[in-house]
This record gives structure tokens, C-alpha cells and sequence, in this order.
């Protein structure tokens, strides 16, 4: 009888100890009650924070069904580049059908690509990209000049506290997010426009200069703040390479 | 079988040392293998191997030839005695000050992004952390046993910028912000911060006398606000003591019993029939707005959005607060229960302190006391209050009569961002990294123990790595470096002007908006040049009725009710003593030109210099918001100040944001001229 037993207890002993070996299950296994289709940005993209910092606003991602209803339940996990830190990572929609995380951008400046990411009742995958900008230090001078100079007038938006001009002017300046237009521009000619004021590029004459008042490493700040927000994305002409 | 296994070892034995020319080979061999070990270990070190990986990038570059110049074998190293710096990262952050690696994304190959200092001059350590002299990834980044401090977090390097930097930068918001708050949430009441020049931080915010304030509100309201007194005022910074009831009721007890009264600081309530009768109900609301209490004070709306100023306190329930007979005193003239606060004595007549009284009333919450059920206190509650008040040490902020401020309440921070480890208690799971051990204190410092003293606070997430940031500043190096390297912050100045003029801007609280000397808020202009700037009639009549300038801004300067020998006072020392020394009031004449000179100048203004995006001059054509509204500049401004202006504005009035355009002195005299013309007409007066 004896002989009986012994492999068997042996056996369970081993496949006791491999089970407690295994390294416990992370803890984003959360079981997910229901499933969707689609996955949309409700809020929380596009946003501009400090490198390593929390941005200021969660990243809010909704669930749909194929008919667009708003899913709870339904498990979504986020990912990102080296850096990039999420709190929660992972989590269930809720009666909204909706999952929010707050996000912590990495350490070098530039824009982080996100993935928020669910499954479908068939275990498809369906994914969804959000991009967020971190700047850097210099980014983060340029940032605080346009709020002091700029944005007065290159902000549509009005605030409470500060009601933009631009409505009140003929010509009217871009955006700085407004890359369509300011991608075509060099480093050169921007350098110009805000040195010089908008005749040195034979534009309006409502931009005035701000060679006098700022100084170079300050206009280059600026212009790196520029390149960085702007959307669609700035690539450098910079260097060419062969590859060999 | 065990002598077929000694037979095979000594059969071994026998092979290699068996002959005396075999042992001599063999040994020798192991002593070559021994002795090839450390440039075996030299040769397969970790910063070679990165070294190597640098050389084939760079290899496939357009660049190549110049960055393989550029590029030095072996450990290199960053020697700067002067501030104890010894950095050997370069070793493997090769590509450091390559301007071309910029698009490089893979570490530790990446240029280092630009800032205003470079490796040659501080080194790395000295805003990075981690260990300097170290070769091996671990040891540079993390902490060990023989080094403590690993790499700083990226979001706290700001922290760096501050062991040297006193003043605020523009590239470090984030430390700006932690300090600020440092003192605005009086962090520095009880734990005592002081610089390396000497001086210390000193508190910004100012929390009120508790000797009289039975006057002032109800026992119920100080139990409500003791509890929790975010649910009073999301902006408040009071924190909460997470205070037993019992020990809640016990405080207000004493408090309320330990209130003396000051004459006068209350008024009767009740109005004559005749003011009842008067009273509109959109009258209260009409003269807060014109009043522009706006700008000092906030309100929470509907939507939960807080609104206003955050000078004064949070007004969104001063209605369950304040006493009316207290609040109408208050308002009559705040300087008699607070002889020090930053709200100005507006000339109010009773009506208006009535309607005011009556909408601030209003500001209610009826939710917020309707549970406070406080019986009449005992000589035992107020007893145990006022030892709970010392114990809690209220009286490191507020004064309270009888209970004396006490010293060092807390612990010193001076030097905290360098607090060795083995002084920290660490909690359970926590990284054990003293920018981990700040924010969770910050955070919430009652998960250190329950019957830890220091109050739960209301922060944001931002406002915790703020300041975090800032406290990491206050490091061992900070205090030890060469003062030669260290920038100082501006001076502070407690400028007093004197004389009756003196008395009248304390009265009015001038500084709790415009800095004159160094001394005062930021809100509204600066007013140090303010004599040269203006004209003596313009400035006698915006005392007495201040019109809009700035017709985009929200907050503006109230209207006090000056009588006309107060304004008269005020202007003739404004005019007199505010004076620039860069230029003479009457170094410009302020009419008589021709209308040539004029229309050249109108030219200047709308074609070359495009004024107009920014200012108005004719309220039909132009609508430029940013500048001040130029219809009456030529009635409003000197002359001189004007041409000073238009050649040199950050001179004039450092910060401001109008443009420095480099102007010709011809071009700058003929925007004068023009300027000058602009008197405003009668029509737009009237209408004012």
C-alpha cells in the first residue's frame, strides 16, 4: 500500500513547490465582466507636461460595443515607452464605460506614443494610440515665453483670467500647434520672424520684433518649444546620412 | 569501487605531477591563468563593452570621422576639485556633448539636451546624483551599500538647479511652485528652513489672531472648519488635524473662552427700516463686482470651478463663518481687528456696508453646520482644549493670548535633501530613497505613525513633486559650496513710505497689489517710477475714480471712496517722491508741434511700428486688447516718460512685455509728438 502512495505524494509535493515557485500573477489580472469593439479617447491626449512629471489631466479611454454603446467591464491596459509610468497600468470601465489613468511621461524630452489596449469577445485585439509631449528644459523656457509673449495673440482660446487677441487682429498669426504651416518654415526663418518681426519674412506687420527683448538662447528656446508641440509632427531636415 | 576511484585519482595525480619537468609545465600554466585574470576582468568590463557598442553606432554616421576624433578610449573622467567632483559618466555617456547624437534614442548614447551649463563645469553628479567615480552601471545609478544617494528621479532634477540658484528661474516652474508653496502653506511656521546665505524662509501666508475670535465667528463654525476645513473651503490651507470630536469640541471651547473682545469691532445689525426698504437684491452683487473684491478674493460657482483672487480668503461660505455684526465692522474698516491684514479700508458708506453685509451673508451652506450640536462647554473641556492647542502647537501659526509660539516645533529642514538614510524610517514596501521619503510624508504624513503631530494636507500631485523639488534643493553641497557659485535672491525690502501719505497707503493696502521699491504684490503695476510716468491731474482724478486702462483684465483697481483730500495727498507724494532718475520730467515739451510732426507720427504707429495689434487709440477702427487703451494717453502720461518708454520699456519697467523695438530717437520723439495729441474727447468722457 505504502508503495502506492509514496510517488503520488512526491508528485504532488513537486507540483506544490512549482506552484509556488511561479512568480505570483501581476496585478492588473483583473477579470474583465463584459467585452467590446472599440476603443476611443475620451480625454487626457495631446497634453504637454514636464519630462518625468504626472501630467495635469487623467487619460480617460472609453469601451464602445459595435453599436457604440459604452461597455463596463470591459478590461483595458495601457503601455508605453521606457519612462512612461501609468497608475493604474490596468483596470475595468466603469458604468460610463470608461477607464482613467494618470500618466508620468519619461525623462527625456519629446512625444511618448501610448497604447491603450482591450480585447474583444473573440480575443481580438484592439488598440488604441494617444501621443503626449514632455518637455524638456529648454522646451520648458520656450513654453514659459509663450505664455508671457505670445500666446496673447497666437492663442485663440480665451481664459477667465486672459482674453486672447487674436480675434482682434487683421491678419491672423498661427497657432504654434499649427504645423501644416510652421513645419515649411526653417529654424532660420523663424529665428528671423521673431528676431525681426513679420516684414523680415515679408509677412504682417502686427508681429512685432523681439530681438531686442529676448535674447538668442531665448528665441532658440522658443523655437524648440515650437518644433516640439507642433502637430502634425516637426522632423528635422538636420543631418542626411548615407547608410552604408 | 572506492579503490577504483583513488586509482583513477592517482593515476591523475601521477599524469600531471608525476615527473618533475610535468609538475614544472603544469604549474606554470596555472600561474599564467591566474595571472591572466584581472586583464581578462579589465577587458570584458561593462563600460568596455559600451565603449564598443559607441564605436560601431558611430561607425554607420554621416559623421563618423568626427565624432571617432572626438572619442577617447580607456575611463575618462571629469576632475573638479574646487567642488569635489569626480565623474567618470562620460566613460560610457560617450556621445554627451555630440550636437549630431540628438536623434539617438538608445542610452547611455543620447546627447545630453541643452541647458544653460555644460558637464566641463559642474560635472554630472552635481544635479544627476548617484555615485561620480563609480564604473559599473549599478554602482553610477543605484544606491549600495557604500553609496546612498542613486540617480535622481527625473522629475525632481529641477531640484539641482535650486542648491545654487536662490532666485526663481524661468526654466524651473516646478521648483518655483515647491517654494513658493513652502511658505504659502506655512510649512515654515513650524519647521525651520534656513538658506546658506543665512537668512531662512519665512512664511507667506498669513493666518489670522485667534485672541479675538468669539467676535468674529461661532463655536460651531470652528468645530465645522477643526474637522475638516476643505469642506468649509477647497482653497483653504489650513490642514486638517484628523481631531476626535471630542477633541474638536474641546479646542472651539477654549478658543471661544480664551477670546477677548476689541471695542468696536463689531457693529449692530439690524438697519434702519429705511435701509430695508432700500435694499436690492442685485445691489449687493452689483457693488462686489464693482468693488473688484473679485480680484483678492474667489468663489466657487455652480459648475465647482473656484474663481477669483487668492489674496484674501475663499469666500464661498463666509456666510456659516463670520458674524454679521462682525462682518459689517469688518468692512466698515478691517484695520480695527486686524491693524496688519492685507484687505484695504474702502470708504464705504452704511448702505454699502448693509448691502455687502447682506449678499455676503448669503454665502451660505446650509448643510455645513446643520449636524454641529455642541453643548455648553465645561472648565474641564476648555481645559483639555488649550492642552490640545499646545500640543498640536496651533500657536505656530496663529496667535492665540496666552499661549506662547513655540520654537522649533518641528523638525529643521535645512538640510534635508541630504538625510542620511539610516535616519529615515523607512515604511513597509517603500523605496528606500529619501525624494521617496519626502513626497510620502508630504502625501500623508500620519502613515508614518498615528500619533505623529504633522497635519494632513490637500495637495495635488503636482504640488507634492513641487515640493518635494524644492526641499531636495536644501541639500549638504548646497550649504557647502563656494559662495562664489552660488546666485543669490533678490534682496527683499520692507520699504515704508512716510508721512500721512504712508499712513494712507498702509490704510489702503497699496502693497497688497503694486511693489513700490522692491516691497509688494505683483497684481497691478509697479509704481517705484510712477511720478515720472503720469501726469498730476490724471492721477488725481484715477484715485478718486479709477477708470479702466485695461479694458481685457479682469482684476482692476477698486474704487476706495477717497475724500479729495486724501486722493490730493496721495497724488502729491506719488508725484514728488516716485520719481526716475534716468530722465527729467520736463525734458519734453507736451504741446506745441506741428501738424507735420504728428502725422509722421500717426504714420510710424500704424504702418512701422503696428501699434494698433496691441493698443487702441480710436475706439472705431482699432481693437487691439494687450496694451493699455491709448485713447487719452496725452492727458494721462508725461512726455518724457513716453519717448523713455518707446526707446527702452524693460529699463522703464522691468518685465513688461511690450517690445523693445530699437527705435530711432527721430522715430521715438515723432510717436510722442503723435502720442501727446491724444487727449480723449468729451463725448467718450461722458460716457464713462
Amino acid at each position: 500500500m505504502n508503495r502506492y502512495w509514496f510517488p503520488l505524494i512526491a508528485v504532488s509535493f513537486i507540483l506544490l513547490a512549482a506552484g509556488c515557485a511561479r512568480k505570483p500573477a501581476p496585478a492588473s489580472a483583473a477579470k474583465p465582466t463584459a467585452f467590446g469593439a472599440a476603443l476611443v479617447e475620451s480625454s487626457g491626449g495631446k497634453q504637454i507636461g514636464a519630462t518625468g512629471m504626472v501630467l495635469a489631466q487623467p487619460l480617460v479611454v472609453q469601451v464602445n460595443d459595435e453599436q457604440g454603446t459604452a461597455v463596463t467591464g470591459a478590461l483595458v491596459e495601457f503601455s508605453g515607452p521606457a519612462g512612461v509610468g501609468f497608475d493604474p497600468p490596468s483596470g475595468l470601465t466603469d458604468s460610463s464605460g470608461q477607464f482613467s489613468t494618470n500618466v508620468a511621461v519619461g525623462g527625456i524630452a519629446g512625444r511618448y506614443q501610448l497604447t491603450a489596449h482591450t480585447s474583444t469577445k473573440t480575443q481580438k485585439s484592439v488598440e488604441l494610440h494617444i501621443e503626449e509631449i514632455a518637455l524638456g528644459y529648454q522646451q520648458q523656457v520656450g513654453f514659459q515665453l509663450d505664455d508671457k509673449y505670445c500666446a496673447r495673440c497666437h492663442n485663440p482660446e480665451s481664459t477667465a483670467e486672459r482674453v486672447s487677441n487674436y480675434d482682434n487682429l487683421e491678419v491672423k498669426p498661427h497657432a504654434f500647434t499649427e504645423g501644416d504651416t510652421l513645419n515649411k518654415m526653417t529654424d532660420a526663418e523663424l529665428n528671423a520672424i521673431i528676431g525681426h518681426g513679420g516684414p523680415a519674412l515679408n509677412k504682417s506687420a502686427l508681429m512685432p520684433p523681439y530681438g531686442y527683448t529676448l535674447s538668442k538662447t531665448e528665441i532658440e528656446a522658443l523655437i524648440s518649444y515650437i518644433r516640439l508641440i507642433s502637430d502634425p509632427p516637426y522632423h528635422s531636415a538636420g543631418m542626411v546620412y548615407a547608410q552604408k | 569501487m572506492q579503490s577504483s576511484k583513488n586509482n583513477a585519482l592517482s593515476s591523475l595525480w601521477e599524469m600531471l605531477f608525476g615527473h618533475p619537468v610535468r609538475a614544472f609545465g603544469v604549474v606554470s600554466l596555472l600561474l599564467l591563468i591566474s595571472l591572466a585574470i584581472a586583464p581578462a576582468k579589465n577587458y570584458f568590463s561593462e563600460w568596455r563593452h559600451y565603449q564598443k557598442r559607441y564605436l560601431t553606432l558611430i561607425r554607420s554616421r554621416g559623421d563618423a570621422i568626427t565624432l571617432q576624433r572626438h572619442f577617447h578610449d580607456g575611463i575618462q573622467q571629469i576632475w573638479l576639485p574646487g567642488i569635489g567632483v569626480v565623474d567618470r559618466c562620460t566613460t560610457c555617456h560617450a556621445g554627451l556633448k555630440e550636437a549630431s547624437l540628438a536623434d539617438v534614442a538608445t542610452q547611455p548614447f543620447r546627447r545630453h539636451p541643452e541647458i544653460p551649463h555644460t558637464s566641463d563645469q559642474f560635472g554630472c553628479v552635481m544635479c544627476h546624483a548617484g555615485q561620480g567615480p563609480a564604473t559599473t552601471v549599478e554602482e553610477a545609478h543605484r544606491s549600495t551599500l557604500a553609496w546612498e544617494q542613486p540617480l535622481l528621479p527625473a522629475k525632481y532634477v529641477q531640484s539641482s538647479c535650486g542648491q545654487c540658484h536662490r532666485a526663481p528661474l524661468t526654466g524651473t516652474p516646478q521648483l518655483n511652485l515647491g517654494r513658493n508653496l513652502l511658505g504659502r502653506y506655512g510649512c515654515v511656521h513650524c519647521h525651520t528652513i534656513k538658506l546658506p546665505d543665512g537668512t531662512a524662509i519665512n512664511p507667506t501666508d498669513d493666518p489670522p489672531s485667534l485672541s479675538h475670535i468669539a467676535d468674529k465667528s461661532t463655536r460651531e463654525w470652528i468645530y465645522a472648519w477643526l474637522k475638516d476645513p476643505q469642506s468649509y473651503a477647497v482653497t483653504a490651507t489650513m490642514p486638517n488635524f484628523k481631531l476626535s470630536d471630542s477633541d474638536a469640541r474641546d479646542i472651539s471651547a477654549f478658543l471661544i473662552a480664551n477670546s477677548t473682545s476689541i471695542p468696536g469691532d463689531t457693529a449692530p445689525v439690524s438697519p434702519s427700516g429705511k435701509d430695508q426698504k432700500a435694499i436690492d437684491p442685485t445691489a449687493g452683487a452689483s457693488l462686489y463686482g464693482e468693488s473688484f473684491c473679485a480680484s483678492c478674493h474667489a468663489v466657487q460657482n455652480a459648475a465647482g470651478n473656484v474663481v477669483g483672487g487668492d489674496v484674501g480668503p475663499e469666500l464661498t461660505r463666509v456666510g456659516n463663518k463670520v458674524k454679521p455684526e462682525w462682518l459689517r465692522a469688518w468692512l466698515k474698516n478691517p484695520r480695527v481687528y486686524d491693524a496688519e491684514t492685507a484687505m484695504p479700508h474702502y470708504r464705504f458708506t452704511d448702505q454699502q456696508v448693509f448691502l455687502l453685509t447682506a449678499f455676503l451673508g448669503n454665502k451660505a451652506d446650509s448643510d455645513l453646520l446643520a449636524n454641529v450640536r455642541l453643548d455648553a462647554s465645561t472648565p474641564e473641556q476648555i481645559t483639555h482644549g488649550k492642552l490640545l492647542v499646545t500640543q498640536c502647537g496651533c500657536a505656530s501659526c496663529h496667535e492665540i493670548s496666552g499661549i506662547k509660539k513655540p520654537d522649533n516645533f518641528a523638525p529643521e529642514l535645512t538640510r534635508i535633501g541630504s538625510k542620511p538614510l539610516t535616519q529615515i524610517i523607512f515604511l513597509p514596501g517603500m523605496a528606500h530613497t529619501v525624494p521617496d521619503y519626502i513626497s510620502a510624508k508630504i502625501r500623508q504624513p500620519r502613515s508614518f505613525g498615528a500619533t505623529l503631530k504633522m497635519p494632513q494636507y490637500t495637495f495635488t500631485t503636482a504640488q507634492v513633486d513641487a515640493l518635494t523639488t524644492a526641499l531636495l534643493s536644501l541639500t549638504d553641497r548646497a550649504h557647502d559650496l563656494p559662495r562664489a557659485l552660488t546666485v543669490p535672491a533678490p534682496p527683499s525690502y520692507n520699504y515704508q513710505p512716510a508721512g500721512r501719505a504712508g499712513q494712507l497707503m498702509a490704510d489702503l493696502a497699496c502693497f497688497s497689489c503694486h511693489a513700490i521699491n522692491g516691497r509688494g504684490g505683483d497684481m497691478a503695476p509697479d509704481l517705484t517710477w510712477e511720478g515720472s510716468s503720469v501726469q498730476r491731474q490724471w492721477l488725481l482724478a484715477f484715485l478718486k475714480n479709477p477708470n479702466t486702462l485695461r479694458p481685457a483684465l479682469i482684476r482692476r483697481m477698486p474704487r476706495f471712496n477717497l475724500s479729495d483730500s486724501d486722493a490730493a495727498e496721495l497724488t502729491d507724494y506719488i508725484m514728488t517722491v516716485y520719481q526716475t532718475p534716468a530722465f527729467d520730467r520736463d525734458s519734453m515739451p507736451s504741446g506745441g508741434y506741428t501738424p507735420a510732426q504728428v502725422e509722421q507720427g500717426r504714420q510710424l504707429f500704424y504702418s512701422k511700428y503696428a501699434c494698433q495689434s496691441c493698443h487702441i487709440i480710436d475706439t472705431k477702427v482699432d481693437k487691439g486688447y494687450i496694451g493699455p487703451t491709448l485713447t487719452q494717453v496725452g492727458s494721462r502720461l508725461n512726455a518724457g516718460w513716453i519717448y523713455h518708454w518707446l526707446k527702452e520699456p524693460q529699463t522703464m519697467r522691468p518685465g513688461t512685455i511690450e517690445p523693445n523695438r530699437n527705435m530711432s530717437d527721430e522715430d521715438a520723439r515723432a510717436l510722442t509728438v503723435f502720442l501727446m495729441t491724444l487727449k480723449g474727447s468729451g463725448k467718450l468722457e461722458a460716457k464713462r
